[in-house]
């Protein structure tokens, strides 16, 4: 039974990742009708970032969670001025091949400079060692990440769904032109939108660096499983995102623990079996 | 939404006259590469995968189906043909045959799921079903996971063109290609291309004209597929292995960056993209991982600055359609 518990909370921590990301992407694609692909190199961007503060200015991990978020963020409000304002009112998949341009290019630099192998990032001193639940043995920066994210999470849904500012926001995803009228700034709404859902990005990669080390390519597939999981919760609701996030880091878990061939692919024959039964999502409304 | 391409009315004469001296210049210039020095192998190679970018332009130019998981038809095709060649020792074009086949069963079951959902969705099931494919391989003992499947006999084509000479080879290939290019242009401008046009351009109006328009996207998805996967094929024979990058989401990305340099919904458009790409992968060969940075830069001036590609470009400037 350990090992399950083991299991399931590795997939919990997926499911954190999963559900920041995804999370991420609903809120750009409300806004900006853009699939960000280069959502994956953004988030090990955030994991970059961290380690060159921990190695080159010492800087702890604790002030790479807000920095890392922040820089990330206006690198991708920056990439949201220079070119995606420019493919408004064109066909999306615009959108999806000028983001796989700038994520093929922002991966190739890294490669170029770090290779393909890992980074060591150190656990926290606050945060290492464990405590034994009875039932299994925790290590405490696992179940920091877990609850960490689901806060992170739920002040994201929190801000969108119940500040003013998400008002605004989400009428200016139903109708820009109608909310502009109001004197609404709506270009400026779009750009921090961005830069919002790619610091959550940046902020996952943060939290996944002392667990997974910091690689260039750690984005390039799990951004994969991310569409994965977008397709099987939709993007119509926040919550949505979050929950279905959470649960397929879950089931990943058990798969892992029970048919551990499968860990890999389980989430895709969710998709397809989503797809077989309820083609819009889960959650999602006709796209 | 806008369109992608100007080609919404139907064919003129001069528009087809216009085709067809250009396919014929091409056809022309292919045929006497063997006798010019160039090196028959590169154009092989570049081949291949501007057939297989032309089956990807038939969804995406015709069809406005953005798959973004093409690899899986190159790879599920060159793995099945090198393992009947190797271990069931089929003649080639048997080979070719089965090969050709499992992508087309690919092609129905894939695109029975994907087409469920449309636009951006759709490009994000397709990679993620052949994300699905990749980790099956790289597990499954047949495809000898990251060695992948080496030494492939070339054999004898019908059991008299010996495949492991270079020229023979080349002509097979070539006569490959160009079937499958004419095969694609007829569909084009066949009554069934001009529905998928009209679903590309309007959708629920199609739909309203009494046309079923899953079952045409569908038939779209598995014919592209299939002559994706024949393309696979091909390239065996070319490379002489079947490996796991041919799987990989970066190869469905060149495919698409192939056909957007080329540009997207032109005749031509592809095979230029295809010639220009692949050359450019064997001059730069030597740089690494820069490579991916250029192949990042192309599709991102490509998106900003040209959208109708190289080919598109031109046609725009003569006003003719190519």
């Amino acid at each position: 039974m350990q090992a399950l518990y083991a299991q399931l909370l590795v997939g919990l921590i997926n499911g954190s990742f999963y559900a920041l990301l995804s999370l991420g992407l609903a809120v750009i694609f409300g806004m900006l009708n853009i699939i960000n692909f280069a959502h994956g190199a953004l988030y090990m961007m955030g994991a970059f970032v961290a380690y060159f503060l921990l190695n080159l200015g010492g800087i702890s991990y604790w002030w790479a969670l807000l920095i890392a978020p922040i820089l990330v963020g206006i690198f991708g409000m920056i990439l949201e001025r220079t070119m995606l304002q420019w493919l408004t009112g064109l066909d999306h998949l615009y959108g999806l091949l000028l983001t796989f341009g700038i994520a093929l290019i922002v991966q190739g630099v890294f490669q170029n400079y770090f290779g393909s192998s890992g980074l060591p990032y150190a656990i926290p001193d606050q945060l290492k060692g464990g405590v034994n639940l009875g039932f299994m043995f925790l290590p405490i920066y696992r179940g920091w990440v877990v609850i960490f994210s689901l806060v992170v999470c739920l002040a994201t849904w929190f801000l969108i769904e119940k500040t003013q500012l998400g008002a605004y926001l989400r009428a200016a995803t139903e109708n820009p032109t109608l909310v502009r009228a109001f004197g609404i700034n709506v270009p400026r709404m779009i750009t921090l939108t961005y830069g919002l859902g790619v610091g959550l990005a940046a902020l996952a990669g943060v939290l996944s660096a002392p667990i997974n080390q910091v690689r260039p390519l750690m984005g390039a597939d799990l951004i994969i499983v991310v569409f994965a999981v977008v397709v099987i919760g939709g993007m119509g609701s926040i919550m949505g995102s979050i929950i279905t996030g959470f649960a397929l880091g879950v089931i990943e878990g058990f798969t892992k623990y029970y048919y551990p061939e499968a860990s890999n692919t389980v989430v895709f024959v969710l998709m397809v079996l989503v797809l077989l039964v309820k083609p819009t999502g889960l959650t999602g409304r006709a796209a | 939404m806008s369109a992608l391409t100007d080609d919404t009315l139907p064919m003129t004469p001069r528009a087809m006259r216009d085709e067809m001296i250009v396919f014929a210049i091409l056809a022309v210039l292919l045929a006497i590469v063997p006798f010019t020095g160039i090196y028959p192998f590169f154009v092989m190679q570049a081949l291949c995968f501007a057939l297989l970018a032309c089956a990807f332009n038939l969804l995406i130019g015709y069809g406005g189906l953005l798959s973004f998981g093409h690899a899986m038809f190159l790879g599920t095709a060159g793995y099945v043909t090198a393992h009947a060649l190797k271990v069931w020792a089929l003649p080639p074009e048997l080979g070719i045959l089965i090969g050709t086949a499992a992508a087309a069963l690919l092609g129905l079951a894939t695109g029975y799921v994907s087409i469920k959902r449309q636009g951006i969705y759709f490009s994000m099931i397709t990679l993620a079903l052949s994300q699905l494919l990749y980790f099956i391989y790289l597990q499954a003992p047949f495809t000898h996971g990251e060695d992948g499947i080496q030494g492939i006999p070339q054999g004898h084509l019908l059991g008299i063109l010996d495949l492991s000479k270079p020229t023979v080879l080349y002509y097979v290939v070539l006569a490959g290609f160009l079937a499958g290019f004419l095969l694609i242009y007829r569909t084009i401008n066949s009554p069934f291309g001009e529905v998928l046009k009209s679903i590309r351009e309007n959708e629920p109006r199609a739909i309203s004209l009494g046309y079923k328009t899953d079952q045409y996207k569908l038939l779209a998805y598995i014919l592209s597929g299939t002559l994706a996967g024949f393309a696979g094929s091909l390239k065996v024979f070319v490379a002489q292995n079947a490996s796991l990058t041919d799987v990989h989401w970066s190869m469905s990305g060149e495919i698409v960056l192939m056909t957007l340099v080329g540009g997207l919904g032109t005749i031509f458009g592809p095979v230029v993209g295809a010639f220009v790409i692949i050359a450019m992968q064997q001059y730069l060969a030597g740089f690494g991982q820069w490579v991916t940075v250029i192949q990042g830069v192309i599709f991102v001036s490509c998106v900003l600055l040209f959208r109708r590609g190289l080919v598109g470009e031109l046609a725009h400037l003569l006003r003719r359609s190519l």
